[in-house]
């Protein structure tokens, strides 16, 4: 063996890493240059106040460790999940793909994500955020961020790292529709742009409100408000606090911990991804059964608990809505994998391993969205409904149509996620054992604390739609820019000798 | 001398090796192949993906014998690897010209 000289791909790789931190300079100077909109948002909320509450011990402990069990869901259990369904020879790279996103969103997500996806925006705030907090400018131990409950606070670091492993496992999903097939490369530049282009905005259109607890405050103010001058006065300032929020979140669109963020969004973008990308050479000929079932139910399994940190952290307190989400994760996913293999065990004959696993999966997707808003039984049904429909996918949807979802990140994810999104509009209704609309949800509508079937159906489903769009067409968009920029596809020799080999220069096995 | 090889089912190896040191076969050498004959193959689902898998895993024995120990090695073979039901297998004798052993150099007879 002869020791090779760094190739030019190797040295084409620093010059990304050395323009990477020219952009996040550029992105210091922009924030630093724009201090008079920071200082508007300053004023805007008066913070002040904010500033006098102290975070729970209890609860700044349970989002450290919720952050930790998101992070174990991508690595290694979603790296597990999806490694083991692939050949031998890509298994390395499956595994260095859902490391490498992981650890090159840390990075993104830090010098910019966090901003984008969580500041004010200035004119752009329904739609995105500004750079005001990019390298984490002005966020330090005693920043603090608001919680579901009214003068409860975080410190903002936790709800900085809490958010960023989800910014990380939401593009791993997507390498799971285009594995055994894509260059490395391809992988990594297409996750830089998605997670920045898609992403981001995405994150910041549901999740980002500037002030919840003013928006609370400014609601409860309007109900109590007489009629006249009082109701007028309070309007206005529920119309001023709620012009700081994301434009799903201010459309009253429900998504406790993602399942339209994370879900639809990764999901969809797989589903072009493959169709893209094109069929892995040998689909439909080759044997392409999975390498190891058991690693796919160790991922599984890892999935299923960390799952706990994704849906029940996303409460960002530890209470009483907190073990609800964890039971509902429970029981959903319970559901689900249940359901699975029974329909599994009555339309294709057997009960299979890989079924329970898929049908867990597809539970803990559907259950997202409706964690904290469904009651347990509700959870409960949404598994039983929501695995025929997957299998129904990643079976009879996939095969009359041909495309070469390989890990079936659209049928489960994408599916699985529109159901959730669907289902916790019906779920959340009280009579059904939700726990109805908070008071600073379905705020533009003014009907806050109120359930109204059509209109929570028309929000979730503006969502959704939202999310397919702006990630179907922009995830198109971009992969076309990759293909132009490195090449999507390895040749087809590089392919059938394997992704491990050919981009990597290892083996995941040698025996 | 003759080479005697074998392909049976794996979860016969264990019986086809007690039988084989029963009349003083004294070295085989087991392979993991895959394979075909009469036998037919199974079905595998991996949620949509339908496989006809055909070749299936079978253990290839090879022994090297005198000449004169052929019928026995081949009954010994027989009555354990048999279970009367298709796939268990066929035997195939082959011609060998020598057998030196690495560590000592006796040849043929002497190096079994």
């Amino acid at each position: 063996m002869t020791f090779k000289r760094p190739n030019s791909a190797g040295l084409a790789a620093l010059a990304i890493l050395a323009g990477l931190c020219a952009i996040g300079f550029a992105d210091a100077a922009l924030a630093q240059t724009a201090p008079a909109a920071a200082d508007a948002a300053k004023d805007a909320a008066p913070a002040a106040a904010a500033a006098a509450l102290v975070p729970n011990k209890g609860d700044t402990a349970w989002m450290l460790v919720s952050s930790a069990l998101v992070l174990m869901m991508s690595i290694p259990g979603l790296a597990l999940f999806y490694g083991g369904l692939v050949r031998t020879k890509n298994m390395a790279s499956v595994l260095t793909q859902v490391f490498a996103i992981v650890s090159m969103i840390g990075v993104t997500w830090t010098i910019y994500g966090y901003s984008m996806a969580f500041t004010d925006g200035g004119s752009m705030t329904p739609w995105v955020g500004g750079f005001s907090k990019a390298f984490l400018h002005g966020v330090d131990a005693s920043s603090t961020a608001a919680t579901f409950s009214n003068g409860v606070v975080i410190p903002e670091l936790a709800y900085f790292v809490f958010q960023m492993t989800f910014a990380m496992i939401t593009p791993a999903l997507i390498v799971g529709a285009f594995a055994e097939r894509i260059k490395f490369s391809a992988v990594m530049l297409f996750i830089l742009l998605w997670s920045t282009f898609i992403y981001y905005p995405i994150a910041h259109w549901v999740w980002f409100v500037a002030a919840p607890d003013d928006v609370a405050n400014a609601a409860k103010a309007l109900a109590a408000a007489a009629d006249g001058a009082a109701k007028t006065a309070a309007q206005a300032k529920l119309d001023e606090v709620t012009g700081s929020v994301g434009w799903l979140a201010g459309a009253g669109a429900l998504d406790f911990a993602g399942g339209t963020v994370v879900h639809i969004n990764a999901g969809i973008a797989g589903l072009v991804g493959a169709l893209i990308i094109g069929k892995r050479v040998g689909y439909g000929k080759d044997l392409m059964a999975p390498h190891s079932l058991t690693m796919t139910m160790i991922g599984a399994s890892l999935l299923w608990v960390g799952w706990f940190g994704f849906n029940a952290g996303s409460n960002l307190e530890s209470n009483g809505t907190t073990a609800l989400a964890f039971v509902n994760t429970m029981v959903a996913t319970a559901g689900a994998a249940f359901s699975w293999l029974i329909f599994e065990w009555i339309f294709k004959g057997k009960p299979s391993l890989l079924g329970i696993c898929s049908g867990a999966v597809a539970g803990l997707v559907a259950v997202t969205p409706a964690s904290g808003f469904a009651g347990p039984i509700g959870a409960m049904v949404l598994g039983f409904v929501v695995s025929p429909v997957c299998l129904f996918f990643v079976s009879t949807v996939k095969n009359s149509f041909g495309y070469d979802d390989a890990l079936d990140v659209f049928g489960v994810h994408c599916i699985g996620g529109i159901i959730g999104a669907l289902g916790t509009g019906i779920l959340v209704n009280p009579a059904l054992g939700g726990v109805g609309i908070t008071d600073y949800t379905n705020i533009t509508g003014n009907n806050a604390g109120t359930y109204d079937f059509v209109t929570q159906m028309i929000a979730q489903g503006k969502a959704v739609c939202a999310t397919l769009v702006w990630s179907g067409v922009g995830s198109a968009i971009l992969y076309k820019v990759v293909d132009v920029i490195v090449g999507l596809r390895p040749s087809v020799e590089q392919e059938r000798e394997g992704l491990d080999i050919t981009d990597h220069g290892e083996r995941a096995y040698n025996y | 001398m003759k080479i005697v090889m074998a392909i049976i089912k794996p979860f016969k190896l264990e019986e086809v090796r007690d039988a084989l040191t029963a009349i003083g076969v004294h070295g085989l050498t087991v392979t993991e192949v895959k394979g075909y004959g009469r036998q037919k193959g199974h079905t595998e689902i991996y949620r949509g993906a339908e496989y006809a898998v055909s070749f299936l895993p079978k253990i290839k024995i090879e022994v090297a014998v005198a000449s004169e120990q052929v019928d026995k090695t081949i009954d010994a073979i027989t009555s354990a690897a048999k279970t009367g039901q298709i796939g268990d297998g066929k035997i195939f004798v082959i011609n060998l010209d020598h057998a030196i052993r690495i560590r000592t150099g006796e040849a043929d007879a002497a190096a079994l």
